[in-house]
């Protein structure tokens, strides 16, 4: 090992022959293909069952040989920054990913509502075609779309359990940031402690979330086919309680890993890397926070 | 550091291949997955090509004979997809996988699995795109670029088609991700970036464009989807939506996605001339900072492709001159290219062949697009074969014959072997007389009033239709000669020289012919950075 690490400065690292990236593909080939099945109805969800099944398997079994490699000090700096700059270039696909649906809102509601209401020269959207509807928003539209049959709907306030959730992400932003300073300073009980506390925050709000959602289905006539607003409200917030939920499942793999002793003052990609993660989806819910629920 | 690692190459100073099929299935090597990329992007290309001599088939004379109409837009929408997201865009990964290494120093990209992912993801995603032929419904046909409602009006093709979708846009991502770690991490010391051959920094400028908007593409589509299966209204009036914002969205990601297809052949063809021209590249900093600014303009005139659908007026004025504005940038590009030719000895090699019609034929293509960004004008032009004319002209003699120059222009270095120069000039000539035959007369039918996107049309179209499908088989047909040329050269041309180019520059020129199986393993001195760049 000794040899090895003199070797390290100017020796590349590149990794054997892996058959992970293709058993990758082929898991979200079925995956995607069992989904289309399902919705088409050729056949069950069983195909798509498998492809959850195998995602699953895929993200254990390639994550632990990267683990494992990393433990044996496989990984010189290098690589080391080559995963960093690729998690950054990772995160800022996945900012561009939201900022699609955040443009879909802001369309919405600044333009395309407007128009239907027959603001300026669109007038005639309203002389011609929806005679009987007025731009506001929240809407479900001319055809007021909806569960109810009077067409109404009612909105989640936002400084109701909002803004709880607000304060449960903003305080597992402090405590991650608090463990992540334990880490550098070697005091791993701190670092156990205060990450538990993160991945526990991150798992009360997707609770509270889904109790947003079983009210809004059930006692508010707010569901996803209510119109514009249900669409950008429960897809803006579903992508994003899907990333938190995959983001407090990180955590608990890393929280994992602390408590086996992983991870050194110096060197701890994996905490990292998921902490900026954490940090990305803190900042969307709080677009989200101002803009879908807010003004 | 990996002590299996240092162990294998203590034992095997040279290559140390894996063996058999796991080669390919498990690749980690940056030049075997480089290779599957563009065998890829053949056989896609091939099967893109096929589709589009079946629409040519079809517009050969007015009526219809071969297909009935269905399944003509059927072969319209895939044809384009599959050229873009099946050929182009793999066979740039490809080359990217195989020069970026090599000639930033590197020996391999920075995340050789990830490397291996992004391509396992494309067979499988066309896979799933190839399937829509065959469910009920038929292929999707409302054109690639999805417009609902009209996309939403699919069968059973719809689902597939979306997450076929998806599996590109991962692909992409990953695979762009990996360029740009790879060219800001992986550099040899001593090679700053504005030392970097063009390639690599057109190719950086790609990637980031490319993570930049497959997401919203990925976001558009799966709006799509919602408004398909899950009761959404994002792209309906009734609930609010509306069908423009589908547009927006598409363009935001579709007007980008044009110069992730035509910058690598800036940065291709910018090594190219300069070798056969035995000059240096006429303002090298100049094609760096005007990339950068195409890239930049290429987020601000999406709109431009919808200016017929409506928009007030200050939106078509600004969408207007931004697009305009792009003309200065590119003619930077075209005016460096002559100027590095300006008084040089320049021979005519293959490569040097297609750079140049490719000089010439992207110009002319970016003529038309410039008359296509004049508003007033536009509303002749829009839909109709005008447009075909002006974006095939920038992506076959464009993005194609780009990506041809630079195979013949690495294939010696790739396989330690030179391909023959008279099949290679016979190519290149049949393809530059089909290419124009096939796709010159389209401005003239567009111009007449001739819609794209139709299998049957007025018998006052019916004299340059039957030119352009003329052109269509011999521009077809001679691609051929083009797997032939390399074939031959990899089972039987001559052995190559370490730099078969008398001309070249680089550090992809300093490795030993053919290039080793990991490229650098240790990284190249100053000196033979220095000594590339002289060279």
């Amino acid at each position: 090992m000794a040899n090895a690490t003199e070797h390290a400065a100017d020796k590349y690292y590149v990794p054997h022959e892996s058959p992970w990236p293709i058993y990758g593909s082929a898991t979200l080939f079925v995956f995607m293909i069992g989904l289309c099945g399902w919705l088409n109805e050729w056949y069950g969800p069983w195909v798509f069952a498998t492809g959850v099944v195998m995602l699953i398997a895929l993200f254990v079994g390639w994550f632990a040989v990267v683990i494992n490699e990393h433990q044996r000090g496989m990984y010189n700096m290098q690589v080391d920054k080559s995963f960093r700059m690729g998690m950054m270039w990772f995160i800022f696909s996945e900012v561009m990913f939201f900022a699609a649906f955040f443009g879909a809102l802001f369309y919405a509601r600044q333009l395309s509502v407007p128009w239907i209401g027959g603001e300026g020269v669109k007038i005639f959207n309203k002389l011609l075609l929806f005679q009987d509807y007025t731009a506001t928003w929240p809407t479900n539209g001319p055809a007021a779309l909806g569960p109810r049959d009077d067409g109404s709907f009612e909105t989640i306030p936002a400084f109701g359990l909002p803004a709880i959730n607000t304060a449960i992400l903003l305080l597992s932003g402090v405590t991650i940031t608090i463990a992540h300073h334990a880490l550098k300073e070697g005091n791993r009980k701190i670092l156990n402690i205060f990450l538990a506390a993160t991945f526990l925050l991150g798992f009360l709000f997707v609770g509270l979330q889904a109790e947003e959602y079983i009210h809004a289905y059930t006692e508010l006539g707010l569901t996803l086919s209510t119109g514009i607003y249900g669409s950008t409200f429960f897809m803006l917030t579903g992508f994003h309680g899907v990333h938190v939920t995959l983001g407090a499942i990180m955590l608990l793999v890393i929280w994992f890993r602390t408590m086996k002793g992983h991870f050194t003052p110096q060197r701890h990609f994996g905490f990292e890397a998921v902490a900026w993660y954490w940090h990305f989806v803190d900042v969307v819910w709080l677009g989200l926070f101002v803009f879908v629920y807010w003004v | 550091m990996a002590n299996t690692a240092t162990h294998d190459h203590a034992h095997d100073h040279h290559d140390h291949k894996p063996h058999g099929l796991k080669r390919w299935l498990f690749a980690t090597n940056h030049k075997d997955i480089g290779t599957m990329y563009l065998v890829f992007a053949c056989a896609m290309f091939f099967m893109g090509g096929a589709m589009a001599l079946v629409i040519r088939a079809e517009l050969f004379q007015p009526g219809l004979q071969f297909v009935d109409p269905g399944f003509f837009n059927s072969m319209t929408t895939m044809h384009a997809l599959l050229m873009i997201f099946g050929a182009v865009m793999p066979a740039w990964t490809g080359l990217a996988n195989w020069m970026v290494p090599m000639q930033v120093g590197a020996p391999d990209m920075a995340l050789p699995r990830l490397n291996n992912f992004s391509f396992w993801l494309l067979p499988f995603a066309f896979t799933l795109l190839l399937l829509t032929l065959f469910v009920p419904g038929g292929a999707p046909a409302g054109g690639w670029t999805l417009y609902p409602p009209l996309s939403l009006q699919a069968g059973d093709s719809f689902p597939l088609t979306i997450f076929a979708i998806h599996l590109m846009g991962i692909s992409s991502i990953l695979g762009a991700i990996n360029v740009v770690v790879t060219i800001l991490n992986m550099r040899a010391p001593g090679m700053g970036l504005l030392n970097m051959p063009l390639f690599c920094w057109t190719w950086l400028i790609t990637a980031y464009l490319l993570i930049a908007v497959m997401p919203v593409l990925a976001g558009a589509v799966t709006m799509l989807l919602t408004d398909y299966f899950f009761g959404t209204s994002f792209f309906a009036a009734s609930g609010g939506g509306d069908p423009v914002m589908f547009q927006h969205i598409f363009w935001f990601f579709g007007h980008p996605e044009v110069y992730i297809l035509i910058l690598p052949a800036f940065g291709v063809v910018s090594e190219i001339i300069p070798t056969f021209s035995r000059k240096p590249l006429f303002g090298y900093e100049s094609m760096v900072y005007a990339s950068a600014s195409i890239a930049f303009l290429s987020f601000i005139v999406w709109a431009h492709h919808m200016f017929t659908v409506g928009m007030p007026l200050a939106g078509q004025l600004f969408f207007m001159l931004s697009t305009m504005l792009i003309a200065v940038p590119t003619g930077v590009k075209v005016f460096n290219w002559c100027a590095t030719m300006w008084k040089g000895s320049i021979s005519f090699e293959t490569p040097m062949l297609f750079s140049i019609a490719f000089l010439f034929l992207f110009t002319i293509g970016g003529f038309s697009g410039l008359m296509l960004a004049i508003v007033p004008a536009d509303f002749q032009y829009h839909d109709s074969y005008f447009v075909v004319a002006h974006f095939h002209y920038v992506l076959v003699p464009g993005a194609v014959f780009a990506i041809m120059a630079g195979v013949y222009y690495w294939l010696p270095k790739w396989s330690g072997r030179m391909y023959n120069e008279k099949v290679g000039k016979l190519h290149f000539w049949l393809s530059t007389i089909g290419v124009n035959v096939l796709f010159f007369p389209q401005h003239f039918l567009g111009l007449a009033g001739m819609p794209r996107r139709i299998p049957d049309y007025s018998t006052q179209f019916a004299d340059w239709n039957m030119v352009s499908s003329i052109g269509a088989f011999i521009f077809g047909f001679s691609q051929l000669l083009f797997v032939y040329v390399i074939w031959s050269a990899v089972r039987s041309g001559e052995k190559a020289a370490d730099r078969p180019w008398e001309g070249a520059h680089g550090l992809e020129w300093e490795l030993p012919t053919p290039a080793p199986y990991h490229s650098w393993e240790t990284p190249p001195s100053r000196a033979v950075i220095s000594q590339g760049a002289m060279h």
